[in-house]
């Protein structure tokens, strides 16, 4: 491997570590916050490329498609909330994984009632179309590069949002000590039902930008919820620092994994979470 | 014996046995195989009641002894003629514990959320690579032509391949897995298990190694989850890596909730429900997954104890009710 395609396998797998951040993040955060185990996760991401593919067909454009597909999502994530995980508060993690596998089973259902089983494209928008050449027969998609450089922003602005602002605050407080926040005047259902919805938006937000480069099917958010699972674990549960670098450990090692030993890719996104465990049973960041 | 009778729980359970016994009897053949994949369910989730019910440990990856057994009972078996049972069987139910130790080695020092996402991400990983095998039939999987031979020299014992045998043959392997595991829960061993269930810091205050008793609990358990998958690839005659998959594991650990967790005999009624109501709602609806989803949320929210609940407390009242009975009769 030359250093022009090491190079681009670099960037790939910050690129893929960025978006499993993106749904990583807001598994983390929903389980450090809430307590709550989320398996309907991953339908989520699904139904943002689902939501994206139908409304850029409508909008004839992928940024309004985003734009009109995120409050969607946002309501989709608080109804879901309401009505399905605010029972779940203070039950066996056991009922929680079996509620949301319920949930799994209706989104992805509704899925194929709404969309069918079919495969979708969502094509690029034209100014972000070509790429940059590298070498005189290598070269990398603009877009690729666009998606790291939008979710960087975005992660960045979560970290504003958690440690500089006062519904960060809020948030944290929620999350070191429920009831003390509660004694201290804090609504924290209102905060779980902004959490649990902007979670999900996040997740259906890294399955919209990704829709253009993988393709838009059905059971795609199962693949990713694992995935996700093995970054949250490696990470340390509730832990946003720990997503990260969990995140890019991960895409980093699937994508090089995938280049240097093809038949066994996804064993070494497995083989590396085995690897941390064994070193730190609780996570990079995680509170034993 | 007569307090066994005294109690109704017991006397619908041996009701319900002795139908099962006589069911080939009268049973339209169909019938009678879609009773045999019960059963084996019934074990399997018997298996991972152990786990959930009386260690204490959510395994969300419980599928993949199963799968894993009965892939090697692919593998094992030649196409050219049937394997042996003397060899196929500790083969599967070897390399099913196995795995178990290995997994349950980096996943019971965990607890909690943790066990639940590892368990699931060690299922997974094998859930791929049986995928991506292609050796193996890939995510088509593999076809097992012959059924094990049951045998010594060249006289046959049984005949699995003969429906009725295959159908008394599981059905005994469901009555041995239950009081195997009842004279494990009985015994101090199980009273160990029980006691890291509730309170696991108190058990180890006790003097007990409670990683090891929980290693040993997944261990057993993932060896008769491996059983369980070695008669399902008898009785299929195909292993896909469906079989091990997340969605397996996930309807599983519904059975043992819908039956009600820390019974045991909970686990089978719940593979009995669950079975005929997934046939119920095929019928009603293609969109049948839509009915099973709100009807998991349905058993979550109203009946986190099962039927097993719904029967235990049905019971307690004839109980009360008869007692009540006989205080009047008495002057």
């Amino acid at each position: 491997m030359d250093l022009t395609s090491f190079l681009i396998q670099t960037m790939n797998g910050v690129q893929y570590g960025f978006l499993l951040f993106l749904v990583a993040s807001g598994l983390t955060l929903v389980f450090g916050i809430m307590g709550i185990i989320n398996l309907a996760h991953g339908a989520f991401y699904m139904f943002g490329a689902y939501l994206v593919f139908w409304l850029t067909n409508v909008s004839g454009n992928l940024f309004l498609g985003i734009l009109l597909g995120l409050p969607v999502m946002l309501v989709i994530g608080f109804v879901i909330e309401r009505f399905a995980i605010s029972f779940l508060y203070n039950r066996d993690h056991l009922y929680q994984v079996l509620l949301t596998y319920g949930l799994i089973l209706i989104l992805n259902e509704l899925q194929k009632i709404l969309w069918g089983s079919d495969f979708y494209s969502v094509p690029i928008p034209d100014i972000l179309k070509g790429s940059f050449p590298l070498t005189e027969n290598q070269d990398y998609p603009v877009y690729r590069l666009f998606i790291s450089f939008v979710c960087a922003l975005v992660a960045l602005g979560m970290y504003g949002l958690i440690s500089r602002t006062k519904l960060g605050m809020m948030i944290r407080a929620g999350a070191s000590d429920r009831e003390m926040a509660q004694t201290l005047g804090i609504d924290i259902g209102r905060v779980f039902a902004i959490v649990f919805s902007f979670g999900a938006a996040l997740a259906a937000f890294a399955g919209m930008i990704d829709a253009p480069v993988s393709s838009v099917y059905p059971g795609m958010g199962d693949q990713i919820l694992i995935v996700s699972f093995v970054v949250v674990v490696i990470g340390g549960i509730g832990s946003i620092k720990g997503a990260f670098i969990g995140a890019m450990l991960i895409g980093l090692a699937d994508t090089f994994g995938k280049v240097l030993m093809p038949d066994l890719a996804s064993m070494a996104v497995y083989g590396t979470m085995a690897l941390i465990l064994m070193w730190r049973p609780q996570g990079l960041f995680g509170r034993a | 014996m007569s307090r066994v009778f005294a109690n109704p729980t017991n006397l619908f359970l041996l009701t319900a046995l002795a139908m099962l016994a006589a069911f080939p009897w009268f049973g339209e053949s169909f019938y009678v195989g879609l009773v045999v994949r019960i059963m084996i369910l019934g074990i399997l989730a018997m298996s991972l009641d152990l786990l959930i019910g009386y260690t204490g440990l959510v395994s969300f990856g419980h599928a993949a002894f199963f799968g894993l057994a009965g892939y090697l009972l692919a593998i094992v078996t030649p196409e050219t003629g049937p394997v042996s049972i003397w060899y196929a069987l500790p083969v599967c139910l070897g390399g099913a514990a196995l795995a178990a130790l290995v997994i349950g080695w980096f996943s019971v020092r965990t607890s909690g959320i943790y066990f639940i996402m590892i368990t699931l991400a060690f299922a997974q990983m094998l859930y791929y690579f049986f995928n991506e095998n292609m050796e193996l039939g890939g995510s088509d999987g593999i076809f097992i032509f012959y059924k094990p031979s049951v045998a010594i020299g060249d006289f046959q014992i049984l005949d699995l391949g003969d429906h009725t045998t295959f159908y008394y043959f599981v059905l005994v392997s469901l009555i041995l897995v239950y009081a195997l595991l009842r004279v494990i829960l009985n015994a101090p061993f199980g009273q160990v298990l029980r006691g890291i269930k509730i309170n696991e810091a108190r058990t180890q205050a006790l003097g007990f190694s409670t990683f090891r008793y929980k290693l040993a609990s997944f261990v057993i358990a993932g060896t008769i989850g491996g059983y369980a998958g070695f008669l399902e690839a008898t009785h299929n005659g195909i292993m896909s890596p469906d079989f091990l998959g997340w969605h397996k594991s996930g309807s599983i650990m519904m059975i043992v909730i819908l039956g009600g967790i820390g019974t045991l005999w909970g686990a089978v009624v719940g593979a009995f429900a669950m079975v005929f109501l997934q046939d119920w709602f095929q019928e009603l609806t293609t969109h049948w997954l839509l009915l099973m989803g709100g009807f998991v949320i349905f058993v979550v929210l109203f009946l986190p104890r099962g039927i097993a609940g719904l029967v235990e407390s049905f019971s307690a009242f004839l109980t009360r009710a008869v007692s009540r009975a006989s205080d009047k009769d008495a002057p």
